[in-house]
């Protein structure tokens, strides 16, 4: 109850939370003498809304995906998906690691549809949405090749669909285009907006790229250092959908300096 | 390295030292009984293979190292398993387990004949007891190696334990439970053999005893000829399978693997 809501956009408050995280906080190893990663978050996200979070590295952004996928339990407070506390994985959401963590035994198209396989669905219906999303990121021709086979960025991209495969309603996604050069990264990051705007997900964006958090996000979080606290929030007012030539205009310059120094402020930059 | 023409050099190197070998006993007179020329061996090969002497033996040792392949490997994956997924039965089982890591098992090989007597039993178990090490060892070491960030996907996607078992440990735990069978596979062997040495009626090992107490040597080397043949056949055919499963492993982790199978403990 504090920068979060004033900050608020009147669309935003009019629908309901589906995640709310309620002064959370996070200690590796023993109370007293572990690390603190995360101390008193709160914030929450609306049904079908785009959060990106801006941090320096080690401010904790991992650990609080991990918390928010159901992987780690919070040291004190709580998280709540659609009202009920977060104790286990979910299978409404879907994770994007920070690293692709394919299988290599799996060939691109079997890794992709690993969540459909732990899941039990539809074997046919899975094989041909696994194929629309192998096509989406032009990995077409390398559904029967094996992880090894492919360069960083390809995998990473494996690791994005397979993550959409089940259609969770809730995307959490860990610096997922930190591994790719810039053209694809623009590209993906367009193809991830259509997506967003298609299905109406909800979506939790962990980046170093403040431009690319702009681009993306109806709201910036950005988070400080040690402990991992949230600073300021910032709402993107920009129209939707938003070219790439978004990019170039004044207002969206504003915003990115506006973040830069926000996390200047903080002591951290990338 | 390959080819055709390093082929032929090996070949000649090997005949380079059988005939250095054959002229060196010849010209220094060094009695059969010490040391046999490379012709008596062959001669004795063909003589025992020619009398279906050695095939017979060679019959009883494959099937005896075969089945104690089999029973061993099988207790050592199940208990191994047991033991990786379970932390209970670790705390409770470690201290048989690294008793008898550091115990020779061969040692045990006299009690063995004694309880299970002059048969094939004897031979199965005791091989069974020392091919069982290597394998457990590297099942555990292999199943628990699943890496924290794919236990972490397994789990974000509500994977139950059955599942983080069958589609992520166990592919994952291969390369290690191949290196450890192709271990167990030569250890069965020996274990056989020595079972053999111990008391047997039939079998190489039991051959090679006989022709010790005749002063046969060159029947000796070439039973040890057969020996190691028949360790190459065995050990390939546990390297072929494990490139045929493993597909995915590329082949400088197999030093990663290797040095981790080492931990299977004395013989
Ligand atoms: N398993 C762990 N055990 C102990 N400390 C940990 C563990 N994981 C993370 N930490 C610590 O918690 C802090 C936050 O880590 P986290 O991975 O969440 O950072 P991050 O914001 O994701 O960083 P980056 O941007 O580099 O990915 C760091 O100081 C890190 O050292
Ligand atoms: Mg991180």
């Amino acid at each position: 109850m504090n920068a979060l809501d004033r900050a608020a956009s009147p669309s935003r408050a009019a629908s309901t939370d589906v995640i709310a995280v309620d002064h959370l906080s996070l200690t590796y190893g023993k109370k007293d003498t572990g690390v603190l990663a995360l101390s008193d978050i709160s914030f929450s996200i609306a049904n079908g809304e785009f959060i990106s979070i801006v941090g320096p590295s080690g401010c904790g952004k991992s650990t609080l995906l991990k918390i928010l996928a159901g992987l780690l339990p919070p040291s004190e407070g709580v998280a709540t998906l659609n009202g009920t506390p977060i104790t286990g994985a979910r299978r409404d959401i879907g994770v994007v690691f920070q690293t692709p963590v394919l299988f290599p035994w799996r060939t691109v198209l079997q890794n992709v549809l690993l969540p459909a396989d732990v899941q039990k669905l539809d074997k046919e219906k899975m094989h041909k949405r696994a194929m629309d999303l192998v096509r989406l990121v032009g990995l077409e021709g390398f559904e029967n090749r094996y992880p090894r086979e492919l360069s960083g960025g390809m995998q990473q991209r494996v690791g994005i669909i397979r993550a959409l495969i089940h259609d969770p309603a809730i995307l959490l996604m860990d610096e997922p285009f930190g591994a790719l050069d810039a053209m694809t990264r623009e590209t993906m990051n367009v193809e991830l907006q259509r997506i967003w705007m298609e299905s109406g997900k909800t979506i939790l964006f962990i980046t170093h790229s403040t431009s690319e958090a702009v681009y993306l996000a109806d709201r910036v979080i950005v988070m400080t250092a040690r402990p991992g606290k949230i600073g300021d929030v910032f709402d993107v007012d920009l129209p939707r959908p938003r070219p790439l030539e978004v990019m170039n205009t004044e207002a969206f310059g504003a915003y990115v300096k506006r973040i830069r120094v926000a996390l200047n402020a903080d002591g951290g930059l990338d | 390295m390959g080819g055709a023409k390093h082929f032929t050099l090996r070949l000649l190197l090997i005949a380079a030292v059988l005939g250095v070998w054959e002229t060196l006993v010849r010209i220094s007179g060094v009695p059969e009984y010490i040391l046999p020329p490379p012709s008596s061996i062959f001669r004795a090969m063909y003589v025992g293979i020619m009398s279906n002497v050695y095939p017979q033996h060679f019959m009883v040792t494959l099937t005896e190292t075969l089945l104690g392949f089999m029973v061993g490997t099988a207790l050592a994956f199940m208990l191994g398993t047991l033991v990786a997924l379970s932390r209970r039965v670790e705390y409770f089982l470690y201290p048989f387990i690294v008793m008898f890591q550091s115990m020779p098992k061969v040692a045990l090989a006299p009690l063995i004949v004694v309880w299970f007597g002059l048969g094939l039993t004897s031979k199965v178990i005791n091989a069974a007891l020392v091919a069982f090490f290597p394998l457990m060892v590297n099942t555990i070491a292999g199943l628990r190696s699943a890496e924290e960030d794919r236990i972490n996907l397994m789990r974000s996607l509500a994977a139950s334990r059955t599942q983080i078992f069958f589609m992520l440990q166990l592919p994952n735990a291969l390369p290690y439970i191949f290196a450890g069978l192709e271990i167990a596979m030569i250890f069965a062997l020996i274990g056989a053999i020595v079972a053999e040495f111990v008391g047997a009626e039939r079998g190489l090992g039991m051959l090679i005893q006989s022709m010790n107490f005749n002063m046969d040597v060159a029947g000796q080397f070439s039973i040890l000829l057969i020996l190691s043949m028949l360790g190459l056949i065995l050990n390939g055919m546990v390297a072929y399978a494990r490139k045929r499963l493993v597909f995915w492993e590329v082949r400088n982790t197999g030093e990663e693997t290797a040095n981790s199978s080492q931990k299977g403990g004395s013989i």
